[in-house]
């Protein structure tokens, strides 16, 4: 079962930059790129947890604040130590004016 | 110089380090001074332009005090070179091996990782298991058995500290570990804090390090002259002293098993030359605190939080003055340590947590 659930507002975000998103005891990261597109990943890092939306969002990598672990949130990889594991990433469409992401 | 036997387990694989991982102690969650999003997003901003400057000035001074250590050897006129050439050889290299490590001191991460690189060899450091190593002091700082950089235990041992001021057991160990992991093996300690994928990449390093001692002693037996030797190796040995005198500052002294770098950290102000040689890393509590901000920002960061934290220390001169007494007395009670007072405009420290350690503490 799959549902789209809204976010936030698309102004609720800066350009190159990331928000908290909290939903059904899940945390996610919801990003917007320079290019004015929208993502989302968890919220956590994998490496130890660390809420990624106090991180830096610098073009396509997302910048764990602990450290300094990367991954591309567009696609979830992994850029380098200390995160090794991926980052799982959720499908977003804008609608309205609203983020919406679907959670599976 | 140590006293009676330790009731604090250092070993990664021992006693404590089981119960701060039983107890949550490891991995736990700390103190941050609150900053807004914005202001916090323009602090952690990267840039290559200051990281170029001060790279390119590090690397000039190099090579003109290493040619000029070259061209006056033998001589009493290579000795102020060879000063020079070993400070920035075998000291301002824990800095830029540091920040380039966190990744913040240049924008384009291959500068990153190539300074990274030539800053770990300098300063022995293999640069696999020392990114590792680092990640744990990040996560779990002067937590007892989990943090793999604390540099003076308790009780303290006064000797191996002053022998690190001319890197003699820091380069004993570099050796030894260096040879260990080229032969192949990862100990137990170091499995503890390398990911299994990536122990293979520590024995690469090793390895090619290996060849470049073997060359560079080679060469010096080939020529009969230490020369070559004073250029590779042994200035981690005459020029440690500053980045020994500056990182003892960290965290010496103070608590001990805590989660609050305002607590465990110290921040020293320092003069421009120092601090061009440490990266600015004297604003400690501030980088632990924060460790996404680069260290051209360090400053502007402590500006802004100054009012949460602890007094900085004023000068080296004073941080020794504060910090001798507490490992002499460390020698008798190695619970006690130095208690950082707050300012009235801080937000108070969670004493409920740090109930047994503060009993301790310095008044």
């Amino acid at each position: 079962m799959s549902d789209w659930v809204e976010a936030c507002a698309t102004g609720d975000i800066d350009e190159e930059d990331v928000m908290r998103f909290d939903h059904g005891g899940r945390t996610f990261a919801i990003y917007r790129s320079p290019d004015d597109e929208f993502f989302a990943t968890d919220g956590l890092c994998t490496h130890e947890k660390v809420h990624l939306a106090d991180g830096l969002v610098m073009d396509d990598i997302i910048e764990c604040p602990k450290h300094n672990g990367r991954f591309n949130y567009k696609t979830g990889d992994a850029r380098g130590a200390p995160v090794c594991v991926n980052l799982k990433t959720y499908p977003v469409k804008v609608d309205a004016g609203k983020v919406l992401i679907r959670i599976g | 110089m140590s006293t009676a036997p330790s009731r604090r387990d250092y070993s990664l694989i021992g006693r404590d380090a089981k119960l701060a991982v039983e107890t949550g102690l490891s991995a736990a969650e700390w103190y941050h001074t609150d900053v807004p999003r914005k202001q916090m997003k323009e602090l952690m901003q990267r840039s290559d332009g200051p990281a170029i400057r001060d790279t390119a000035i590090w690397f000039a001074a190099l090579i003109v005090s290493g040619a000029g250590g070259a061209w006056f050897w033998g001589t009493w006129w290579c000795v102020p070179f060879f000063f020079v050439y070993g400070v920035l050889y075998g000291s301002s290299t824990d800095s830029r091996w540091h920040e380039c490590g966190h990744g913040t001191a240049f924008r384009t991460q291959w500068m990153n990782d190539a300074v990274y690189q030539i800053a770990c060899f300098m300063i022995m450091r293999n640069p696999v298991t020392w990114r590792w190593s680092h990640t744990r002091h990040h996560t779990d700082t002067v937590i007892v058995g989990r943090d793999p950089e604390i540099s003076v235990m308790r009780p303290p041992d006064l000797v191996r500290a002053m022998l690190g001021f001319v890197g003699v057991a820091d380069a004993w160990h570099a050796m030894s570990d260096m040879l260990r992991n080229a032969a192949g093996t990862i100990s137990s300690a170091e499995k503890t804090f390398i990911p299994e994928q990536e122990q293979p990449k520590a024995i690469r390093v090793a390895r090619i390090w290996t060849a470049i001692y073997a060359a560079t002693i080679a060469l010096a037996l080939y020529t009969g002259s230490f020369l070559p030797l004073m250029l590779v190796g042994l200035p981690r040995l005459y020029g440690a002293w500053h980045h020994v005198m500056v990182g003892l500052l960290q965290h010496g002294g103070l608590a001990d098993n805590v989660t609050d770098h305002r607590l465990n950290s110290r921040t020293v102000y320092m003069n421009p030359i120092s601090r061009f040689i440490y990266w600015n890393m004297n604003y400690h509590v501030e980088h632990h605190m924060f460790p996404m901000v680069p260290y051209h920002a360090l400053p502007r960061l402590h500006e802004l939080i100054k009012h949460d934290l602890p007094e900085p220390t004023p000068s080296i001169l004073a941080g020794y003055r504060e910090m001798i007494p507490v490992f002499l007395r460390q020698l008798r009670n190695e619970d006690y340590f130095l208690k950082r007072e707050l300012p009235p405009t801080a937000r108070p420290y969670r004493e409920e947590f740090h109930n047994d350690t503060i009993a301790a503490a310095a008044e």
